[in-house]
């Protein structure tokens, strides 16, 4: 037995195609979209890979350093590093804001390195183009998303950076690329005050009588200069020995040095479960309203095709055709369509969408599987309603009269 | 099932019940033999497109007989369990218009019956090949309906019709969109098809044509047929 509908798609393949084409840039807006949500998930986990560490101390209480803010003293990582079992703990700060290039800014995580060198947590794992941080100020390490080129000087708050290292896949749960300074540099530019606001604290001080007190000289001096200081990190990267359990660990340190410890696990939680779970809920309601609109523009069209057809469908039925060949007729027809949608909807999404998309999008295997399954399901409920149209069809019709 | 003509006994098709009820067909009675074309005619609403719906299995009488060859198909109540098969095996059709499917070439437009009955297809466009050849469309045998013309269309419906070498075609104005000398060229055809497979084939006509054509006519007014010997000249 011939396909009827293999025969009806090579007739008019014209109709078929650009509706095709149609339905599959909407197929390909919903992969897109479910790539951007695969993405943000990613973004997140490549965060903490690429932090190299396996437990974060940040402050009590709190869900930092990049859910909540923390801020601990910089001084606490030696405390850490004494603990049985803790390979390595260096202090970190990260910083949201706008890095000045020129007449541009963009928008960076801009994150404060201790010293050490490849390999220490919170160092970029590798580069792509230049070096390393090797000076303790004003050198930089950016993400190539920032687009940033190697020796152009940037501005973060006042002071400027000259980039001599470039890496790649290093950026924000939110997807912002990554600059890192030295961490003096950074725990500067984290609290520093304007010049204003500095002149302004130091007269209040001097006015107050409690801190400027004729028999204690030096006591007005030394507190200016505690108040110009910044003694403080966002938190503090723990890499754990080889052996040792992470939980053990963090356990001991929140007992005994009172401070919130998470581990990878926790930390994925905190990142994927709370910091882009609004997006993702965004996302899919997005994925819900998609997929109810591609189903109801499939069943619009191939109902409109089914009517299109009920004079050949009355004649087919009453020459003998089975319902089963009717059937197969419009739910193949369906499928074809869905088939032509999904490739139309993969190319659209992989060549064109994700590239110019300004997130980072993730086109998983599984997930275009899963999409491609879904539209088949789609297709053939859509296609329900032609269904019962052409099963109601008299074959008496094509008899006039 | 042979091939040995078909016999209608006081058939009769009642729509609806109680006051609104309509007879549509109160007494019909018919006999074609095998290779015999007969002419059904009458005024409209008298019952004529009823009759081949009924003769078409695609609509159940109410009372009466058909036999179709030996076999009684109706007796007050379908006897046969399959009307789509009965349709498909049994009966050929041919519409006013040729309504072929668009999106099959003219092979496969008359194939379609005996591939839809189960026969591989490369059997199936065999017999529709011999079928186009004999009624002189072979050479158009690949292409699409809307590539022909009328009379070459109403050749393929046709040979659709006769394909499945059915005992009974039913024509319903099979010439009404053809002027005289197509419309003398198809009654032609199916006198000699009628013939070659030993057809009965009822032709429903409102064409004054082709009406002197047929060695009997079948008059239907008011639900109720008379017979009447027609001139019969060769078309």
């Amino acid at each position: 037995m011939i396909s009827l509908a293999g025969r009806d798609i090579l007739h008019s393949w014209g109709k078929f195609v650009f509706t095709g084409i149609g339905l599959g840039l909407l197929i390909g807006v919903t992969l897109s979209m479910a790539g951007i949500y695969r993405g943000m998930v990613d973004d997140a986990k490549v965060l903490l890979d690429n932090s190299g560490a396996d437990l974060w101390v940040v402050q009590k209480d709190t869900l930092g350093p990049y859910a909540e803010s923390s801020s601990i003293y910089d001084d606490v990582w030696r405390r850490i590093q004494s603990m049985p079992g803790v390979e390595k703990a260096v202090n970190v700060t990260y910083l949201t804001t706008q890095v000045h290039h020129g007449r541009h800014d963009v928008r960076a995580m801009v994150s404060g390195i201790a010293p050490g060198g490849p390999g220490t947590p919170g160092w970029p794992p590798y580069l792509i183009a230049g070096r390393h941080i090797t000076r303790s100020h004003y050198e930089a390490v950016a993400d190539i998303a920032s687009k940033f080129k190697l020796g152009e000087r940037i501005r973060i708050r006042r002071n400027y950076y000259t980039i001599v290292g470039l890496t790649r896949r290093m950026v924000s749960s939110s997807g912002d690329p990554m600059i890192f300074i030295p961490l003096k540099d950074a725990q500067e530019t984290q609290f520093l005050k304007d010049n204003d606001a500095i002149w302004e604290q130091r007269r209040r001080t001097a006015a107050n009588p409690n801190f400027n007190k004729p028999n204690s000289p030096g006591l007005l001096n030394a507190i200016i200069a505690s108040q110009t200081t910044n003694p403080y990190v966002n938190a503090v990267l723990v890499r754990i020995k080889p052996g040792y359990n992470p939980e053990k660990i963090a356990q001991e340190i929140q007992r005994w040095k009172r401070f919130t410890v998470y581990t990878r696990a926790q930390m994925k939680e905190i990142l994927v479960g709370k910091l882009i779970a609004t997006s993702a809920r965004q996302i899919a309601m997005f994925l819900i309203i998609l997929s109810i609109v591609s189903s109801a523009i499939v069943a619009f069209i191939i109902y409109t095709l089914t009517l299109g057809k009920i004079r050949e469908i009355a004649v087919l039925k009453l020459i003998g055709a089975k319902n089963s060949t009717i059937i197969g007729l419009i739910v193949q027809q369906s499928i074809a369509l869905g088939v032509i949608g999904f490739v139309v909807g993969k190319v659209s999404a992989t060549l064109i969408m994700a590239p110019i998309f300004p997130k980072y999008v993730l086109l998983e295997p599984l997930d275009s599987v899963m999409g491609f399954i879904t539209i088949l399901i789609i297709c053939t409920l859509s296609s329900i309603i032609a269904i019962r149209a052409a099963l109601k069809v008299d074959p008496a019709e094509a008899i006039g009269g | 099932m042979s091939s040995k003509g078909i016999l209608i006994k006081n058939l009769k098709k009642r729509y609806g019940s109680g006051d609104t009820a309509v007879d549509a067909l109160k007494k019909v009675n018919m006999r074609i033999a095998p290779g015999e074309v007969v002419g059904l005619i009458g005024p409209s609403g008298s019952g004529k497109s009823t009759l081949l719906k009924c003769l078409g299995a695609v609509i159940e009488p109410t009372a009466g007989q058909m036999m179709l060859g030996n076999e009684i198909i109706y007796d007050n109540g379908w006897k046969v369990k399959d009307l789509r098969a009965l349709r498909r095996d049994h009966i050929g059709f041919i519409f006013q218009a040729p309504y072929l499917i668009p999106f099959l070439d003219v092979t496969d437009n008359v194939a379609l019956l005996p591939m839809l009955a189960g026969k591989p297809n490369s059997q199936a466009r065999k017999h529709a090949l011999d079928l186009l050849t004999a009624l002189d469309v072979a050479h158009r045998a690949k292409a699409m309906p809307s590539q022909l013309s009328g009379g070459e269309q109403q050749r393929v419906a046709i040979a659709r019709a006769l394909v499945n070498r059915p005992p009974v075609v039913l024509a319903d104005e099979p010439t009404a969109p053809l002027d005289s000398k197509r419309a003398l060229a198809v009654i032609r055809i199916l006198n000699n098809m009628a013939k070659k497979f030993e057809t009965a084939i009822i032709v429903v006509t409102h064409d004054e044509k082709i009406i002197p054509t047929f060695k009997r006519i079948y008059h239907i007014r008011d639900g109720v047929t008379y017979e009447e010997k027609g001139a019969g000249i060769e078309p």
